[in-house]
C-alpha cells in the first residue's frame, strides 16, 4: 500500500492530505522532572522510585531539572527553532488516575522553542530531501502506568505504579506539512535519529521513550482551509505509524467520496485488526484549562545561554552525511550508512584515524561490521570488535603481513575473543611470507616442477603467471605475499 | 506512611535531665552571667531589657500560658523553668480552655511532652544559651503544615486520616530551632474562609467572645495563642488569613513577602498567595518564628534567594522619622466607626513616637478583591484536584468505577466553601472565559502592585485597618458568602501584592472586642514592619490584654501547677530557683 495513495488516485474528487505529527520522548536524566527521584524506572519494581512531590502529596511542589530543560533547547536548536528568552510552565488540567497531581505539569502558550524545520528523506525521490515545519519543541511531565486486571473470577481492577510519573518528557510538535503516510515515517525516522545523536532520549518506541500521534485530514486541492482534523493515537511501532496513516487517509477519503462528513475527534490504532476506531469526540474534548503554574518561576533564556548550548551541538546526522561524502570520497549511500547513528559514524572515524584508510574502513564496516550487527542485535558499542581491531587488521593488509584471503578469518576470530588481529595472525601462523629467501626457495621449486607452464609463459600466454603464481601458494599455503611472490617469479623466469 | 517523631522526641535523655537542672551547675555562677551578658551568640541588642524573675514577669499567679516568647526563651535558658513545666502548663490550658474555645483539630500531648523533655536535656547543658532559639517553646501548627507522623487535614473531611510521611519545611525548620508542638490548628477547610466555621470538623470560637468567630482562615491558630493554648503558633494567609484572626483575637499575627518563607509541604490553596506567617503574644515572638522559618528552600523554587536580615537587632530601632503612608481608599464605607477611630488613634500614637504620616493613594486596592476571586478559585481549582481518593485520605470505596469512585469522594469529602471555590476557579479558567478573567486579573494584579511600588516610593510603611469590623457572631455571615469575603478587603490587595503585612493589637471596641492596626511593608522589609509595630505596642499595653477566659483559666491552672509541684517537691522538671 505503501505510497500509493498520493491524491491523484481518488476516484471522484483530488484531495490533498494534510499530516502533522506530535512526538513525544522521554529525556535521558538522571532524576526525574521535578523531583530528586531516579527516572531510570525500566525493572524497578513498582512504586519504588517515587517521593511526596512525584506522587503529588498535598503540600509538595516541583523544583525544575536543568538538565531536562538544556536537553529540550538543544533539541530544539537542533531542530533549528527559536529560543524566546522568557518562556513558562503551564497547568495542563484533567482528571485520571494516573495523573498524580489532578494536572500535568506542561508548557502552553510560551514553550521553550517556536519555528523551527527539519529535513528528512523524499520518499517519493530517492535522494532528494523534504523539509517540514517544527511548531514547537516543549517539555512537560510524564504520568504514571496503569495495569488493568482481570483475575480469575473475572472481577476486574487497576493497579498503578507511579515510578513512571515526573520522568522529564519532549514534545515536538510538527507542523501540518506531511502529505503522505510515507513522508510522516521518513520525518519520524529523521526526528528518532537527531533525538539519539544529541543523546537527550534513548527515542526507543517500544519501551515507551517515543511515542507519535499523528493528525491527519483531507481537503479538496486548492482548499486554502484545513478539513476536519482526526487526531490517531495508540501506535507502538514506525510500521504502525503508517498504517495508522494510511488507513485514516483511505476511511476519511472513502467517507468524504460518498457524501459523509468527517468528524473531529480522536481515534485510536487497533494493530491486530488494522483499524482506527473512536476514542473520543470532540464534544467531549477535554478543556483543559491551562494557567500559569504558579509554583515555578518563569525561565530566563539569555541569547548568551542559547548561544552557550548551541555550541555543545554535536555534527548532526545531514552535516555528517554531507562532510562523510566530501572528505571520504564516498558515494551518498555509503554516507548515508555510516552515519545511520552517531555511534556508527565515531566508529567509522576512529578506525579512519587509527587506520589511515577510509575506504578500507568504509568498506569493511559497511560489509562485515554490519552484518554483525545485524546477525548478532548488538549495538556498534557492545562487539568486542573495537575501531583499533578493525584499524589493526587494516594495517595488517596494507602492509601485506596478511592477505586478503586471510583476513575474514582475522576478523572473525577478533569479533569473538576480542583478540587483536595481530595477536591472532601471530599465534595461528597466519602471517603472509615476506621473507625473501624462503620465497625464492620455493618459486624455484615451483619452476623446477611446472616445465610446461614455464615454456607457455616464454611463449606469451599471460595466464602461466597465474598458474605459477598458485603453484608457489599452495606450496605457501596461502601465507606468501602475492606481490613479492609475482616479483620473484618474473625475476627467475625474465633473468 | 506512618513516620516517627522528631528525633527531638526521642526519651533517651531523660538519664541526664536531672544532671542539668543540678543546682550544682548554677552554683557555679553560670546564671548570673547570663544574667549580665544575655546567652551567648545573641546580639547585644537582645539584652537590652533588664533580666528579671519568674515572678516579676507572670506575677503572682505564676501563670505561664502568659508568657511572650521572649519571656519563655529567657526564662528557660535562666533554668527560671522548664520546658516540660511549660508545656504541662499550656496543654493545662487547652484542657480547660478548649470544649469553650475548639481551637484545635489534633493535640498532640504526649508528642509535646516528649519534645519538652527533649528539650530540657538540651537546656541542661553547659551552655542553654546556646540552645536553638524556640527549645521548649510551645508552638501550634496550623492544620495545613505537613507533620511527619501526625494527621494534617487542612480542616477537610477528605484529608482525614492523612498522616504525612514528611514534614514541610517550615515545621523542619521549627523542630530545628527547638519548638515544641502542641497541636494541629483549626482552620477554614483548605485555608477558604474568614471565620474557621467552614472546618470540616467544627467551628473555632473566639476567645474574647466565645459567641463570635475567631476569624480565619488560621482561627484554630490565633485562637490559641490568645487564648494561651499556646505561646507561638503558625497560620498561613492567602487574603488576609493571618492577620484578620490576628486582629480579631487581639494577638499579632505576620504575613510576610511572598517568597520569604517556603511553602513545602503547605497544602495548598491559592499557589501565588499563600504565605507562612507566625502568631505571637508581643510582636517579638513573631520576629522569633520568623527568623526560624524563613530563608530559600531549594524544595520551593518561588523562595527568594535573599538572606534573612537579624530581626531582632534593629526591632527596638524606634519610628523616629519613620515615614507612614496612609491611604484613604483603606478607610470606607462599611467600616465599623470603632475600628476607624482605633487605627486612626494608633496611627497617631506612633507619630508622637517620632514617625510622619503622608496620605497615600491606592486607587486598585478597590479591584483587589474581584481580583482575588479570579486567582485564587482558579489556583485551588486546581491544587485541589488531587484529592480524589487514590493516594491518601477519603476514598468512596463503596462505589466500583474508578471514576465515579473519584467523583463520589470529591462530592463527599469537601465541603460548600471548597466546591464554590472550585467551581468558580473552573468557570474562570474555562476556554473562552480565560482573557476576561485568569488574565484580566492578573493584569489587574500588576496594575494593584504598581500603586504600592509608587506609594513605596515616599513611605516606608502604610497602615492601615486589618478588618472593616470587629469579630462577628458565629453565623451571621454563613450564607452570605460575599458578606464573608468582605472581610478581608483590607488585607487581600496585600497578598495581590506580594508584600508583607503585620496586625498588631491596637484597642477594644465598645463591646471590649479587639481591633488590629495593619502595617503594611516593602517587599522583604519585615524588618521596618517588627520595628514599627514593637515601638507601638511598647508605646501601649493592647497587647497584654487578655481574654477573660484565658486569665482566669490560665490562674486556675497555675494554682494547681504550685499544687502538683508541691506535692512532687524535687522533680526534675522543677527550676531552682536563682
Ligand atoms: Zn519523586
Amino acid at each position: 500500500m505503501t505510497g500509493t495513495h498520493h491524491a491523484g488516485t481518488s476516484p471522484a474528487t483530488d484531495y490533498e492530505v494534510v499530516i502533522g505529527l506530535e512526538v513525544h520522548a522521554q529525556v535521558v536524566t538522571e532524576s526525574k522532572m521535578f523531583c530528586g527521584c531516579s527516572s531510570r524506572y525500566s525493572g524497578a519494581p513498582p512504586n519504588t522510585l517515587v517521593c511526596p512531590v512525584c506522587l503529588g502529596m498535598p503540600g509538595s511542589l516541583p523544583v525544575m531539572n536543568r538538565t531536562a530543560v538544556e536537553a529540550t533547547i538543544i533539541t530544539a536548536l537542533a531542530l533549528n527553532c527559536e529560543i524566546p528568552e522568557f518562556s513558562k510552565f503551564d497547568r495542563k488540567n484533567y482528571n485520571y488516575p494516573d495523573l498524580m497531581k489532578g494536572y500535568q505539569i506542561s508548557q502552553f502558550d510560551l514553550p521553550f522553542s517556536q519555528a523551527g524545520w527539519l529535513e528528512f528523506d523524499d520518499p517519493a525521490n530517492p535522494g532528494q530531501m523534504r523539509r517540514a515545519g517544527i511548531t514547537r519543541v516543549h517539555l512537560e511531565e510524564d504520568t504514571a502506568t496503569l495495569k488493568h486486571v482481570r483475575d480469575s473470577s473475572g472481577e476486574t481492577y487497576s493497579l498503578m505504579d507511579v515510578n513512571r510519573a515526573g520522568v522529564p518528557l519532549m514534545e515536538i510538535v510538527g507542523d501540518p506539512d506531511l502529505r503522505t503516510a510515507d513522508e510522516a515515517g521518513s520525518y519520524l525516522r529523521a526526528v528518532r535519529q537527531i533525538l539519539r545523536y544529541l543523546g537527550v532520549s534513548t527515542a526507543n518506541m517500544d519501551e515507551g521513550a517515543f511515542r507519535c500521534d499523528a493528525n491527519v485530514s483531507l481537503r479538496p486541492w486548492g482548499q486554502a482551509e484545513y478539513g476536519a482534523k482526526v487526531e490517531v493515537k495508540n501506535m507502538n511501532s514506525f510500521r504502525s505509524v503508517v498504517r495508522a496513516i494510511e488507513f485514516e487517509i483511505v476511511r476519511q477519503r472513502d467517507l468524504l467520496d460518498a457524501g459523509g462528513r468527517i468528524v473531529q475527534e480522536t481515534r485510536g490504532w487497533v494493530d491486530d485488526r488494522a483499524i482506527t476506531v473512536t476514542q473520543r469526540s470532540k464534544e467531549a474534548a477535554h478543556d483543559y484549562r491551562y494557567f500559569p503554574e504558579p509554583d515555578l518561576p518563569p525561565i530566563i533564556t539569555p541569547e548568551a545561554e542559547v548561544e552557550r548550548l548551541r555550541s555543545l551541538l554535536p555534527e548532526l546526522p545531514d552535516a555528517k552525511r554531507q562532510r562523510f561524502a566530501d572528505a571520504y570520497r564516498m558515494t551518498s549511500d555509503i554516507a548515508d550508512t555510516l552515519t545511520q547513528t552517531r555511534a556508527l559514524a565515531e566508529y567509522f572515524e576512529q578506525t579512519v584515524n587509527l587506520s589511515g584508510n577510509a575506504r578500507a574502513a568504509a568498506n569493511w564496516i559497511t560489509r562485515d561490521v554490519l552484518r554483525i550487527l545485524g546477525a548478532t542485535g548488538a549495538e556498534i558499542d557492545q562487539i568486542l570488535l573495537t575501531p583499533a581491531h578493525l584499524a589493526d587488521l587494516i594495517k595488517l593488509l596494507d602492509t601485506g603481513t596478511i592477505s586478503g584471503r586471510t583476513a575474514p578469518e582475522v576478523l572473525e576470530e577478533a569479533v569473538s575473543t576480542g583478540s587483536m588481529p595481530r595477536e591472532i595472525v601471530q599465534q595461528r601462523g597466519l602471517g603472509q611470507v615476506s621473507d625473501t629467501d624462503a620465497l625464492t626457495t620455493a618459486v624455484a621449486d615451483a619452476i623446477a616442477s611446472n616445465p610446461k607452464a614455464v615454456a607457455d609463459y616464454r611463449a606469451g600466454k599471460a595466464t602461466a603467471m597465474g598458474f605459477l603464481v598458485g603453484a608457489v601458494m599452495k606450496a605457501t599455503r596461502g601465507k606468501g605475499n602475492p606481490g613479492l611472490v609475482n616479483e620473484l617469479l618474473k625475476q627467475q623466469l625474465d633473468g | 506512611m506512618h513516620g516517627t517523631l522528631s528525633p527531638l522526641s526521642s526519651r533517651k535523655g531523660d538519664g541526664a535531665r536531672g544532671g542539668a537542672f543540678c543546682p550544682a551547675i548554677a552554683a557555679h555562677g553560670m546564671l548570673g552571667e547570663f544574667g549580665l551578658m544575655g546567652a551567648p551568640g545573641q546580639p547585644a541588642g537582645h539584652t537590652r531589657h533588664m533580666h528579671v524573675t519568674r515572678e516579676h514577669l507572670v506575677g503572682i499567679s505564676g501563670d505561664l500560658t502568659a508568657l511572650t516568647a521572649p519571656e519563655a526563651r529567657d526564662l528557660l535558658v535562666r533554668r527560671q523553668i522548664s520546658a516540660t513545666e511549660l508545656a504541662h502548663a499550656v496543654l493545662g490550658q487547652i484542657e480547660r480552655t478548649e470544649s469553650q474555645v475548639r481551637s484545635f483539630i489534633t493535640v498532640t500531648a504526649d508528642e509535646a511532652l516528649a519534645q519538652a523533655r527533649a528539650a530540657d536535656v538540651a537546656l541542661g547543658g553547659s551552655d542553654p544559651g546556646a540552645t536553638p532559639p524556640l527549645t521548649g517553646i510551645p508552638v501550634a501548627l496550623k492544620d495545613l503544615f505537613c507533620t511527619t507522623g501526625v494527621q494534617t487535614t487542612a480542616g477537610s473531611r477528605i484529608l482525614e486520616g492523612f498522616i504525612p510521611p514528611y514534614d514541610a519545611t517550615v515545621v523542619a525548620r521549627l523542630r530545628a530551632a527547638g519548638a515544641v508542638f502542641v497541636g494541629k490548628a483549626n482552620m477554614d477547610e483548605f485555608a477558604m474562609g474568614s471565620s474557621t466555621e467552614n472546618s470540616g470538623y467544627h467551628p473555632t470560637h473566639n476567645p474574647w467572645d466565645v459567641s463570635r468567630v475567631p476569624g480565619g482562615s488560621s482561627g484554630g491558630s490565633a485562637a490559641a495563642v490568645s487564648a494561651g493554648q499556646a505561646i507561638l503558633s503558625l497560620g498561613t494567609d492567602t487574603g488576609g488569613s493571618i492577620r484578620q484572626p490576628a486582629s480579631l483575637c487581639s494577638v499579632t499575627g505576620l504575613k510576610p513577602t511572598y517568597g520569604r518563607v517556603s511553602r513545602y509541604g503547605v497544602v495548598a490553596f491559592a499557589s501565588s498567595l499563600d504565605q507562612v506567617g507566625p502568631f505571637s503574644i508581643g510582636v517579638e515572638g513573631s520576629a522569633m518564628v520568623l527568623q526560624a522559618i524563613a530563608g530559600a528552600d531549594p524544595m520551593d523554587a518561588t523562595t527568594a534567594p535573599f538572606a534573612v536580615p537579624d530581626y531582632r537587632s534593629t526591632i527596638r530601632d524606634g519610628v523616629k522619622g519613620l515615614r507612614i503612608g496612609v491611604p484613604a481608599e483603606y478607610f470606607t464605607a462599611g467600616m465599623e466607626p470603632d475600628v476607624e477611630r482605633l487605627v486612626r488613634e494608633a496611627i497617631q500614637t506612633l507619630t508622637s513616637l517620632g514617625a510622619t504620616v503622608h496620605p497615600v493613594s491606592l486607587p486598585y486596592s478597590e479591584h483587589g478583591l474581584a481580583t482575588y476571586y479570579i486567582i485564587a478559585p482558579a489556583e485551588a481549582s486546581s491544587n485541589l484536584s488531587r484529592y480524589n481518593g487514590i493516594k491518601y485520605g477519603l476514598a468512596a470505596l463503596d462505589e466500583v468505577d474508578m471514576t465515579r469512585a473519584m467523583d463520589a469522594t470529591r462530592q463527599r469529602g469537601f465541603g460548600n466553601e471548597p466546591k464554590r471555590r472550585i467551581m468558580l476557579g473552573t468557570y474562570a479558567l474555562s476556554s473562552g472565559y480565560y482573557d476576561a478573567y485568569y488574565r484580566k486579573a492578573q493584569q489587574v494584579r500588576t496594575l494593584i502592585k504598581a500603586d504600592f511600588d509608587n506609594a513605596f516610593a515616599s513611605v516606608d510603611v502604610i497602615a492601615a485597618p486589618v478588618s472593616p469590623t470587629v469579630a462577628f457572631k458565629m453565623g451571621a455571615r454563613i450564607d452570605d458568602p460575599l458578606a464573608m469575603y468582605l472581610s478581608d478587603v483590607c488585607t487581600i490587595p496585600v497578598n495581590v501584592a506580594g508584600l508583607p503585612g503585620i496586625s498588631v493589637p491596637c484597642g477594644f471596641d465598645h463591646q471590649g472586642l479587639p481591633v488590629g492596626l495593619q502595617l503594611i511593608g516593602k517587599a522583604f522589609d519585615e524588618a521596618t514592619l517588627f520595628r514599627a509595630a514593637f515601638a507601638y505596642e511598647e508605646a501601649t499595653s493592647f497587647h497584654r490584654q487578655r481574654p477573660p477566659l484565658a486569665e482566669q483559666a490560665g490562674s486556675e491552672g497555675s494554682v494547681n501547677q504550685a499544687a502538683m509541684g508541691a506535692g512532687k517537691a524535687g522533680g526534675p522538671q522543677r527550676a531552682p530557683h536563682a
